[in-house]
């Protein structure tokens, strides 16, 4: 290496840069793009070339239907039908029939629900996309109070909101040779009944030596909320009861997934803790609950809910049949929810219950505040998804009679004013859309609370 | 200050009973117990006090009467004047389980290939894929069911003019009228063959295996075994003189005759069900392949293995770990699915046992009973197959 300061004068070593050349063209641009990814080999550019024929046969008549050759407006069937079928369409027309959808649309959202009254359902609309909105949102804060209103204010209010309130309370404890039936009856029970439980309570507290404060502030705080929001629905508002039959369209849809969602949520808690409970007949019941429910198809829950439910009850308890499918989708979603808690119970490592118990929290406090919330945020994708299913599954319920956003579409195929041979079509098409957009919006949500929750690492 | 033994002072620390947790845990038992025993009794005593109002009859009585109703799908014979709801109970039964077996079997093939190619390097087909999968799994089932139903099969020709499927048979919007097979005398040796065929393939995997192991020779099972499922039955049927004659239907004014008809009903419920539970199995099979590590397909590729070998001896066996457990939840999703059959009257369990029967006799409680107990048995031997595998699957780790 004695020479290496003089290489330079070897011939065959460059002494200056070689000017930069462009990438070939088969390596960068277009040409690369299409070769990598579409005509890779033979067998793949021929699978490429079939689905791209396939895909001309389908959308520009798709679009055709759906845009380019669609009614937007028309007063009857006229508009949507060829001369032949007595309408203004020339013979070979084939179009989507929005004008028939937009004539539905008020049915397809509420029902037979009456015109005048529908700016409550839009009150609660607006209650519940306004308040889940900031919920969804991580960065929005004052979740608690968000939480608040949606568990306790919403449900109240849109209760009365959709029916009108004013309910009448006749008493259930005190025989009638006491009182006669009456509002004063009622709140005189809850009276009793609650002393009966302060008493109960208060007893225990004694005979375990421990301080009877707490439990019956409890108590009190408990019965003096529900009796608050019993004493709401009994307030006589002025507003027009409106039966649970005239419902209908997406207020159905909306009411019973929500419903099921809400009450299965904390049967499913209860379920899941059960069934890792280490108390044997705790666990059996909850195994056997969740593994029923589990078992059967909605649609024989639905058919059970509504024709064998009525004959379990007391005679005169009748329960109005939006209630019945509401009470079959809860047990039926509140068992789906429990395997989704448990799940999430599972994946909290065991020393956060060992650090809870060594801090000398009792279960409730340890789950209350180490676990369940833990496990809780870990499920949200979990949670979205059961949502999702039960969104879904809630068309079942047009099979027992009720009109939910599909069997109302499904019904109004009926009525000879719209009556064309494309109104099927573009109401399925409508159906499919609105659907489509709810739970792909949703899926979508889900997929991003799961890439914010995943930490990169796995327990 | 010296020490002091303390010991006696801390015996057993005083404990109110219900302070204790196990007796409490005794306690809220007992209580959830009775709270339910007591709902059980009472609803039950209800059921029986409405039944007599209602001059219900009760029990299984009903079982052996005549249904006197016509099911228009039956794999069984099924008389309208003689058979029994129990006959009706056994024909919804095998309805229900046909859909779903052809069902599975559809929507498999389509999961598997859909699921592969969400993975695939072509641009276009992992993105018809895609949007396949986001499409199918967000619009409800019941939907689907309608669109096939009323959209589609109703649009089929009437069965004056019915399409010509050629040696397929006929279809209209009666259904689809298929040449019906009539196997004649010597057709019992093909299926003969066809068994053996089976037979002798399970052996030479078995042989083909040991002597793997022993020698490191490896055998064409895959190909061997076609040859004897499939060429062997064709060969024989070939000699014997083709055993076989089809019944073809011939187009008639209200429906064709001869043949075997598919219902539309039947065939709306499987294109709904399979299309539909073949979305949810691409997702599942995506995603059982994509949890094989990456460093299993470089370590089999640097010991010698080629691309197909790596797929086929090192990638699907682990993948099929991920994804038989939420395959066969996926199975029991489509056998329960199958129900809403109801919806466009298709007889199967629920649509004629639980629907018509019900209607006809109000036994409500025996009927449903009956329903999903079926169905729950369906799910306990699914789950039993599923923990029997996954216990036989599961990784053997030190």
């Amino acid at each position: 290496m004695a020479n290496s300061a003089d290489n330079t004068s070897v011939a065959f070593v460059r002494k200056e840069m070689v000017e930069e050349s462009a990438a070939p063209t088969r390596a960068v641009g277009l040409v690369a793009w299409l070769r990598g990814n579409l005509f890779s080999n033979w067998v793949d550019s021929i699978i490429t070339l079939l689905i791209l024929y396939v895909l001309y046969l389908i959308i520009p008549p798709l679009m055709n239907f759906a845009f380019f050759d669609a009614i937007w407006s028309g007063t009857d069937r006229a508009a949507c039908t060829t001369e032949a079928q007595g309408g203004v369409r020339e013979p070979d027309w084939f179009g989507g029939c929005w004008a028939y959808v937009d004539a539905y649309f008020n049915q397809f959202i509420y029902g037979r629900y009456p015109d005048a009254e529908q700016w409550r359902v839009n009150i609660v609309f607006v209650m519940f996309f306004g308040g889940l909105a900031p919920l969804l949102i991580p960065a929005v804060p004052f979740k608690q109070a968000n939480i608040i209103f949606l568990s306790i204010v919403f449900p109240v209010a849109s209760f009365v909101l959709l029916t009108g309130g004013n309910l009448h309370y006749t008493g259930f404890l005190l025989p009638n040779f006491i009182m006669e039936a009456s509002a004063t009856r009622f709140w005189v029970d809850y009276v009793i009944v609650t002393l009966i439980i302060l008493a109960i309570g208060y007893g225990v507290s004694r005979g375990t030596d421990s301080d009877p404060g707490p439990m019956i502030t409890m108590v009190l705080w408990i019965m003096g909320g529900l009796a608050v929001v019993l004493a709401l629905f009994a307030i006589p508002f002025g507003l027009q009861p409106v039966e649970t039959d005239r419902w209908g369209g997406l207020l159905v849809t909306l009411v019973i997934a929500i419903t099921g969602i809400a009450v299965s949520l904390p049967i499913g808690i209860a379920l899941a803790l059960g069934r890792r409970s280490n108390m044997p007949i705790v666990k059996l019941f909850s195994v056997i609950f969740i593994e029923f429910w589990r078992g059967v198809p909605l649609i024989t829950v639905l058919f059970m809910s509504s024709v064998m439910l009525p004959l379990f009850l007391p005679e005169g308890v009748h329960f109005d049949k939006l209630l019945r499918a509401l009470i079959g989708v809860a047990m039926f979603s509140a068992a789906y929810m429990a395997e989704v808690v448990r799940g999430g119970l599972q994946a909290i490592p065991k020393g956060q219950y060992e650090g809870a118990m060594a801090l000398g929290l009792g279960f409730g406090q340890m789950m209350r505040m180490i676990i369940l919330p833990q496990a809780l945020t870990l499920v949200i994708p979990g949670i979205v998804n059961t949502f999702i299913g039960l969104f879904k599954d809630t068309t079942l319920v047009l099979i027992i009679g009720l009109f939910d956003f599909l069997g109302q579409i499904q019904s109004s195929f009926t009525d000879p004013t719209w009556a064309s041979p494309v109104q099927l079509v573009s109401g399925y098409m409508f159906a499919a859309f609105v659907y489509f957009c709810f739970c792909f919006g949703m899926s979508r949500y889900s997929a991003y609370m799961e890439r914010r929750l995943d930490t990169g690492h796995k327990s | 200050m010296a020490l002091q033994d303390v010991s006696q002072d801390v015996g057993q620390p005083k404990v109110a009973l219900f302070n204790d947790p196990k007796v409490r845990g005794w306690v809220y038992q007992v209580v959830l117990l009775v709270v339910i025993v007591y709902l059980v009794v009472v609803g039950v005593q209800n059921m029986f006090a409405n039944l007599a109002a209602q001059n219900i009859a009760s029990g299984f009585g009903f079982i052996g009467r005549n249904a006197g109703f016509a099911i228009s799908q039956s794999l069984l014979e099924y008389n309208q004047a003689e058979s029994s709801y129990g006959k009706v109970y056994i024909v919804g039964l095998l309805n229900t389980i046909s859909i779903a077996f052809i069902g599975i079997l559809l929507a498999t093939v389509l999961g598997f290939l859909i699921g592969i190619a969400r993975l695939s390097h072509n641009f276009i087909v992992r993105g018809v894929a895609t949007v396949y999968v986001e499409i199918f799994r967000n619009i409800p089932l019941l939907l689907h069911i309608f669109i096939w139903y009323f959209g589609v099969l109703r649009l089929l020709p009437h069965p004056r003019n019915s399409g010509d499927l050629g040696w397929l048979g006929l279809l209209n919007n009666r259904g689809w009228f298929a040449p019906k097979p009539l196997p004649q005398e010597l057709f019992f040796i093909t299926a003969i063959a066809f068994i053996v065929g089976i037979v002798v393939t399970i052996f030479i995997s078995r042989w083909s295996r040991q002597r793997q192991a022993k020698t490191g020779q490896q055998f064409p099972v895959f190909w061997t075994g076609m040859g004897l499922i499939l060429g062997l039955p064709v060969l024989v049927f070939l000699v014997t003189g083709l055993p076989l004659e089809f019944d073809y239907p011939v187009a008639g004014g209200f429906r064709p005759s001869g043949g075997m008809t598919v219902i539309p009903e039947f065939i709306a419920m499987l294109l709904a069900l399979s299309t539909y539970t073949a979305a949810f199995i691409a997702e599942i099979v995506r995603a059982g392949i994509m949890a094989v590590n990456k460093g299993q397909t470089e370590a089999s590729h640097a010991l010698g293995l080629r691309h197909g070998p790596t797929l086929r001896l090192v990638i699907i066996p682990q993948a099929m770990r991920v994804i038989i457990p939420p395959l066969t939840s996926q199975y029991l999703n489509l056998t329960k699915n199958s129900s809403l059959a109801v919806a466009i009257a298709y007889p199967d369990l629920v649509s004629v046992f639980a629907g018509t029967a019900l209607n006809q006799t109000g036994q409500a409680v025996e009927i449903l009973g009956m329903t999903m107990l079926t169905y729950l048995g369906l799910s306990l031997l699914t789950a039993a197959f599923m923990n029997w595998y996954n216990a036989k699957m599961a990784l053997v780790e030190r």
